[in-house]
């Protein structure tokens, strides 16, 4: 556990940072100093260029070089779009539908960098976007820019999208991207400034949410919101206009002549169908060819394999922030501390000793649960933050070892009884863990019990439908909120580029219990003080550098301390046809991009 | 008759206030809600989810929802999905001709096999049309449509590559190429259905004929001299069809409700699929508004068959 490794100095990080910006510093001693700290290569330079230094970020290359000709684009999502106004969306699907015909400010690219679609630059300290007081952000819009109907898209739009989403009575969903806003002011016509409530280094979550227009929606705020008839008939400034839409089933597109960005998009026509299952839209996409995309294709990766040997389509991966975690109770989930079982206040008669949950880690055979269950779309990890890669910890092994587990339990005192199951003072070592039904789940689920098994630990396992298992229904027992077992796995998915949301997985605070509900997201009752004083300085660190040194520390102390056992991180799955050339990025939606893609001839 | 008829539709009402309260509370006392998948956002807080349950009145008592909904419905108002925030008639609406085309049409073909199939080995029953006939027939309902279905797709979609197996509701093509389209995607779904339907209603129609076909008084018919065709027609078929018309009458309302699973596999955006969705989602609405149509479809059609007896036995009366 301990480890005599020198912690990160978020401070000389910082400060060699900005000796590299005015050259005072060579590029390669900065690597080398954050080697010397246990930081590999790629990591330091993309460190580097997350501070501003080299900030030649490799375009997709767009070769069309006239608008459409491109013929029909054929994309098949196994969930369809059940709405087409973004702020009502659901989940990522209807996002996915809003993207053909709405933009947002700014797009994730791979690397978790903005990338303008809307906005005319990204806003950042050297261009003076980004206030130094970091209360404020100032954006600058693309001139130009047209709606569907001809009317001009300015800084009263962005304004308007503001109020819409944020008036309670509205209901949108979108309401948490703007929790920190005080207020969107109009600077110009084509100029906003953010306004923060309080100073933070998020700035960057209202930019992601796509926009309506204010001149068709403004009659229909609040209560009203509902009523809007272009709830259904988008009137965006995306690539595509609107054409057609059946809840569930259908969404289509035509090209829109006057898109903001030359030469784009490439085809014609898009249409978007929806429903069935994931495998036979993978096989519409890579054996038929009947469809050019096929959207999140969670199917286990040898029927992929199986299905591109037909060389009609392939399978592309996307890393993003999704990683498939067990989560350890820390709290008691067997006995009731004021009337409510797994309370905040009681600790685990088992897990509370560190040595169970190191043996724990050292029991998950997480590579094979790579190569054997996941394939691509699960890469083993030992570490909660794994992309982009310059929040990657290298601190963290990856250890997969029996006899070390047996010989931490042997060292704690827990010895094997007559069934070989070990006990300490009576207490045997038997746990319950649970997770959604789920066939890849599952199969972890036997490979953890089986290689526990061997460590004299007895583990019972038990799956709960996924509708009960996720829900936040305060009724029911087996919610994973609740948490009424000693583990329980789950992936974390759709996280935003920033890892704050994660982070608060940690925070005392945040325990889950029946005084909140049991919505708080430390699901796991986890309290350690050194790390909510660190994820306390994350909130408030405006330095990038600085603060993404400190989200390292906070991952290496989490996995240090067993918080959680990470064991694979998830990329986005997406079919795409043999001639389709896609700008797919794992932090955005499928479709952000859209307006890139083109067929190759 | 006139009398019959009121009565019957007076009956229909307290039926139909059981079956949605039964619907209601079933539906209400399920786990999960509607913005479960949320839950699993990060981007949005629990507090969002629970400030729409509220919003929406999820918090509510059941019995305080049913009688909203009660209301409402008397109105004429079928309430909006709380996933997509669509009125529920338009959702229900939007779903109706495909349902009506693809399971219309497998129904028909039903018909077309069953009718003449079961009446002819009928009338020439352990004849050898006979023999392979029922065989195919117990195979045919005894292979379920998914199965089938998928092995339709296996040989015409994957080895042959004659006929895709995503069926679009909004083809943009026009004229005759629409109609070719409209044939190649609809084919495979309809085929699934109807075979599996046809070959139930087959044996059905051959008992229930050779029930008819032995009585004396079609040897009357015969000794009389009528000619077969019309002994068969006439005097057998008319007084077999009297079962028959009622399994037909109350399979009718699922041509509203559509073939879940048929429709999941080949992407038939039918009221089935519709169906499926709102129930994963927990979208009480959308839940409610199909069942109870399909509940009031059955109790119609139920009566509508009581009618039909009359026209097929004049024996039968309505007091």
């Amino acid at each position: 556990m301990a480890n005599d490794r020198p912690a990160f100095d978020a401070c000389a990080l910082g400060e060699w940072a900005e000796d590299v910006r005015g050259g005072r510093l060579p590029r390669r001693e900065f690597v080398a100093r954050l080697a010397s700290l246990g930081v590999a290569a790629p990591a330091a330079s993309a460190l580097l260029a997350f501070a501003g230094v080299a900030n030649a970020q490799p375009q997709p290359t767009y070769k069309p070089t006239k608008r459409g000709g491109g013929g029909a684009l054929k994309l098949l999502f196994w969930q369809g779009p059940t709405l087409l106004n973004p702020h009502f969306g659901i989940g990522a699907k209807d996002q996915e539908g809003c993207w053909l015909f709405y933009e947002a400010l700014a797009r994730y690219d791979p690397d978790a960098n903005l990338a303008p679609v809307l906005a005319a630059a990204i806003p950042s300290r050297a261009n003076g976007g980004i206030a130094a007081d970091g209360r404020s952000v100032t954006w600058t819009l693309k001139k130009d820019v047209r709606w569907h109907d001809g009317r001009p898209f300015t800084a009263d739009d962005v304004v308007f999208n503001f109020a819409y989403a944020t008036d309670p009575q509205t209901a949108a969903t979108t309401i948490a991207d703007f929790d920190n806003i005080a207020a969107v002011t109009r600077v110009d016509s084509h100029t906003v400034r953010f306004d923060f409530k309080k100073a933070s280094p998020i700035w960057d979550k209202a930019a992601n949410v796509t926009l309506i227009p204010k001149h068709l929606f403004e009659s229909y705020t609040g209560a009203k919101s509902r009523d809007a008839p272009n709830n259904l008939k988008p009137v965006g400034t995306g690539p595509y206009k609107f054409v057609d839409f059946k809840p569930g089933d259908l969404v289509r597109g035509e090209l829109n002549r006057d898109y903001h960005a030359p030469n784009r998009p490439h085809f014609d026509t898009v249409e978007l169908k929806g429903g069935g299952d994931a495998t036979s839209a993978a096989r519409a996409v890579l054996q038929t060819g009947e469809y050019d995309f096929g959207w999140n294709l969670q199917v286990e990766d040898d029927v992929l394999t199986r299905l591109e040997a037909s060389r009609k389509g392939r399978v592309v991966a996307c890393p993003g922030g999704d990683v498939e975690v067990i989560n350890i109770n820390h709290a008691d989930p067997w006995s009731e501390v004021d009337g409510e079982r797994s309370s905040p206040r009681s600790r685990h008669p088992i897990l509370s000793d560190a040595a169970v949950r190191e043996a724990l880690t050292l029991l998950v055979d997480r590579k094979s649960i790579h190569t054997f269950v996941y394939g691509r779309a699960g890469v083993a990890t030992p570490n909660i933050l794994n992309n982009p890669s310059r929040l990657n910890s290298p601190n963290i092994k990856d250890d997969f070892s029996v006899e070390r587990a047996n010989a931490v339990l042997d060292a704690a005192g827990w010895t094997r009884g007559a069934d070989g199951i070990r006990q300490k003072q009576g207490r045997r070592l038997k746990l319950l863990f649970q997770t959604s039904i789920n066939s890849v789940r599952q199969k972890v689920q036997n490979i953890v019990k089986q290689s526990c098994a061997k460590a004299g630990i007895e583990v019972e396992l038990k799956a709960i439908a996924a509708a009960v298992f996720f829900s936040s229904d305060v009724g029911n027992p087996d919610t994973y909120g609740k948490f009424l077992a000693d583990l329980e796995m789950y992936a974390v998915a759709g996280r935003p580029p920033d890892p704050d949301t994660f982070m608060q997985w940690f925070v005392s605070w945040q325990m889950a219990g029946k005084a909140n509900k049991w919505q708080g997201v430390n699901r796991g009752r986890y309290r350690n003080d050194e790390y909510d004083r660190m994820y306390r300085q994350s909130q408030t660190e405006l330095d990038p550098v600085k603060r993404t040194a400190l989200l390292i520390a906070m991952n290496d102390l989490a996995c240090r301390e067993h918080a959680i056992i990470p064991i694979v991180y998830r990329p986005s799955i997406y079919g795409l046809g043999r001639q389709i050339v896609a700008s797919l990025s794992g932090w955005d939606n499928a479709l952000s991009g859209i307006a890139e893609w083109y067929a190759e001839a | 008759m006139g009398h019959y008829l009121v009565r019957r539709l007076l009956i229909a009402v307290p039926s139909l206030l059981g079956i949605s309260i039964v619907l209601f509370t079933v539906l209400a006392l399920a786990p999960g809600d509607p913005f479960s998948e949320m839950a699993l956002n990060p981007n949005i807080p629990p507090e969002v989810q629970a400030a729409l349950r509220k919003h929406f009145g999820l918090d509510d008592p059941i019995w305080q929802r049913y009688f909203r909904w009660l209301v409402a419905m008397l109105h004429g108002d079928w309430g909006f999905s709380f996933i997509s925030r669509v009125n529920v008639d338009t959702l229900i609406l939007q779903r109706v001709p495909v349902t009506l085309a693809v399971i219309g049409a497998s129904q028909v073909l039903a018909l077309l096999i069953a009718l003449p199939v079961g009446i002819y080995s009928a009338a020439r029953p352990y004849s050898w049309f006979d023999r392979i006939a029922s065989t195919f027939a117990l195979i045919g309902f005894s292979l379920p449509t998914f199965f089938t279905g998928l092995l339709l797709i296996l040989l015409f979609s994957i080895k042959l590559d004659w006929l895709p197996f995503v069926y679009r509701a909004d083809l943009s093509a026009t004229g005759w190429d629409w109609w070719v389209q409209q044939l190649k995607q609809s084919i495979m779904p309809i085929t699934v259905l109807g075979l599996f339907q046809g070959a139930g209603w087959t044996r059905y129609v051959r008992s229930a004929t050779l029930d008819v076909i032995r009585l004396d008084y079609v040897t009357t018919a015969r000794s009389k001299g009528l000619r077969e065709r019309a002994v068969i027609l006439k005097h057998v078929v008319r007084n077999a069809m009297i079962p028959v018309v009622t399994l037909i009458a109350l399979t009718m309302p699922q041509v509203f409700g559509g073939a879940v699973v048929t429709e999941q596999i080949f992407r038939v955006p039918g009221i089935g699929s519709l169906l499926i969705d709102a129930i994963q989602r927990n979208d009480t609405p959308v839940v409610m508004a199909v069942t109870f149509v399909f509940a009031c479809l059955v109790i119609l059609f139920n009566l509508f068959a009581d009618l039909l007896y009359g026209w097929l036995d004049p024996r039968i009366s309505y007091r």
